[in-house]
């Protein structure tokens, strides 16, 4: 039979051995799992992912298909709920997070309705929320100056280009202010041009709006170009090989692209996907 | 406009050949009625004018041609006759008079408008049931296919005499036939048109935490109309059709139904076709109609590049 003393030490180690999220993580996960059942067995998505997201980060999930770059992100967005570990945003559940409206999600397609016009769709999640009318067509000049879509308001999506109606899209996630912006493969079905442009206005619009951002890509210098954190993933099960803090400034011209620096973290994070298909 | 063109060769094709049809269809009656009227018709008897096709008695009496497009009762009448037909009785009678066929489109019609607007209406509250109730899902799809198997030729006199026993009569049972065979395609298309929006829609509702509520006015209510269209365009001629047959198995006094079966009973092959004509230019009219709300209401709700 143990002892009191013994339990108590028991519970203190146990204590212990669990890591507490650093205080100011927006965004925790401990020990994250989720295994998701299908026709051909058990898929493990996501197997003991541990992060942690400050408040102002810009953090990319880079690795290939199936390695839970987006399962996590939907974890993160309540989207999916995870079968072990624990997630925090905001310091509540991911479900709570959502029902309070903390992240604006920004799909890989814009998702733009095709029945409302541009400002219209900007509207709907303002209509949903329950602002007021007045309050709706601020906002809604607002969030279209902020990505350079002035003007407009009145068109309907097929007269746009298809950046302009992913950033429409930005624009829809922005409008009711939520503190984190996520970001699933946002710009990956635009050409390179058109994808740079948008790059460099992502930045900018980060900069202004003092966001935590979480974005989801498959292109290696995106990934550098933006994040102050890359968290490379790698499949089979979906898993954290590498994280990296960039030492980047913030200020960050296209051009930065061709310094020694960015090529370094290039380089580790090509290094960090290819590590992780050795098994196969 | 560029449709024209093929549309009068079609056209033109069709009148050919009704025009070249009515010399063998008629010659026996044509025969028969040259007889009695003096003339030389070989062979000399109807019974031995029996053992010949249409065409093979055309080709041994080919002075007797023109005789087949001015018989009183045709067997089939030719186009001119229904022509004159239509004329006389859309334009040239009272709209008030029992033989104008504008009076008998009117009352075919109002069945047919109210029938389709509760087809219409039953469709889509069952279809808004299918998508957003399970078991309705699971039990209303297999009744409503087979509702549309059974024959409504049989079904129509059953629904008219059960109503009239309960003293439900006039316009109603007609309506009520029109609106079985017009809520069918309303379910079909709106169930689709409901369920049109892909996941990603759907999670973008999530991720503004909206209510189911929302998502049907916002979402899937807006995402289903050109689907609601496409169903109201076959909606609205099936009405146009139940209400005919409707009038058909009952002695209606009334309606393009009651023109047909007139037509029918009284060897006025004429008649019956010109309510038919007029039957089919009404469908035409009524879906043109909804075809032109289509295109408004889609290019209203920018849907449709203007």
């Amino acid at each position: 039979m143990p002892t009191v003393a013994e339990l108590a030490g028991q519970a203190l180690q146990k204590e212990d051995s669990t890591v507490s999220p650093p205080s100011k993580a927006v965004i925790a996960a401990q020990g994250l799992d989720l295994t998701f059942q299908t026709n051909d067995g058990p898929v493990h998505a996501l197997k003991d992912v541990n992060l942690g997201i400050d408040k102002g980060d810009f953090v990319s999930f880079i690795g290939p298909s199936g390695c839970g770059k987006t399962t996590f992100l939907r974890c993160i967005a309540g989207l999916e709920t995870p079968t072990g570990g624990e997630i925090t945003v905001n310091g509540m559940t991911p479900d709570e997070a959502r029902r309070a409206r903390a992240y604006g999600y920004v799909f890989q397609a814009a998702g733009l309705y095709p029945w409302r016009t541009i400002g219209g769709n900007i509207k709907l999640p303002l209509e949903i929320m329950g602002f007021s009318k007045a309050e709706q067509a601020d906002r809604v000049k607002r969030v279209l100056e902020l990505v350079d879509l002035a003007g407009f308001e009145k068109k309907f999506p097929w007269q746009l280009s298809g950046g302009m109606q992913q950033r429409a899209s930005i624009a829809r996630a922005l409008a009711f202010d939520a503190d984190i912006l996520l970001m699933d493969e946002p710009f990956g079905a635009l050409d390179e041009i058109v994808r740079d442009h948008l790059n460099e206005q992502l930045l900018q619009l980060w900069a202004r709006t003092e966001k935590t951002i979480g974005f989801v890509t498959h292109s290696i210098p995106e990934a550098v170009y933006l994040s102050t954190k890359i968290v490379v993933m790698s499949p089979r099960p979906g898993r954290i090989t590498d994280v990296i803090d960039s030492p980047l400034p913030k200020e960050r011209p296209l051009d930065i692209r061709d310094t020694p620096e960015f090529i370094e973290i290039a380089h580790r994070v090509r290094d960090g996907l290819r590590a992780g298909h050795v098994d196969d | 406009m560029k449709s024209v063109l093929p549309v009068l060769t079609v056209v033109g094709a069709i009148l050919l050949f009704w025009v070249v049809s009515v010399i063998p269809m008629n010659m026996h009656l044509t025969a028969d009625q040259a007889q009695r009227d003096g003339l030389v018709v070989s062979p000399a008897t109807p019974a031995e004018r029996q053992a010949y096709s249409g065409l093979g008695l055309t080709l041994k009496n080919t002075g007797l041609i023109s005789r087949t497009y001015v018989l009183e009762r045709p067997r089939l009448p030719s186009p001119h006759q229904v022509g004159v037909e239509m004329w006389d009785t859309i334009f040239a009678k009272k709209i008030t008079s029992r033989r104008s066929l504008v009076y008998h489109g009117w009352v075919t019609l109002s069945a047919t408008l109210l029938g389709f607007a509760i087809g219409t209406t039953l469709g889509i509250l069952l279809a808004v049931g299918i998508v957003y109730n399970k078991a309705m899902d699971m039990s209303v799809m297999p009744w409503a296919i087979a509702s549309q198997t059974i024959p409504i030729l049989a079904l129509a006199p059953m629904i008219i005499v059960m109503l009239g026993a309960i003293g439900i009569q006039g316009l109603l049972p007609k309506s009520i036939i029109s609106a079985y065979l017009s809520f069918f395609p309303v379910v079909v298309g709106m169930v689709k048109g409901l369920r049109s929006p892909d996941g990603m829609q759907l999670d973008l509702l999530r991720t503004y935490h909206a209510s189911p509520a929302q998502g049907f006015w916002k979402l899937r209510l807006p995402a289903s109309v050109p689907y609601l269209f496409a169903s109201l365009k076959i909606g609205i001629s099936a009405s146009l059709v139940g209400a005919i047959v409707a009038e058909l198995p009952t002695g209606a006094r009334a309606g393009f139904g009651a023109r047909m079966l007139v037509g029918d009973q009284y060897g006025q092959p004429i008649v019956t076709w010109a309510a038919l004509f007029a039957a089919a230019i009404t469908a035409a009219v009524l879906v043109g109609l909804f075809s032109a709300i289509e295109r408004l209401t889609l290019r209203r709700m920018g849907m449709q590049a203007a």
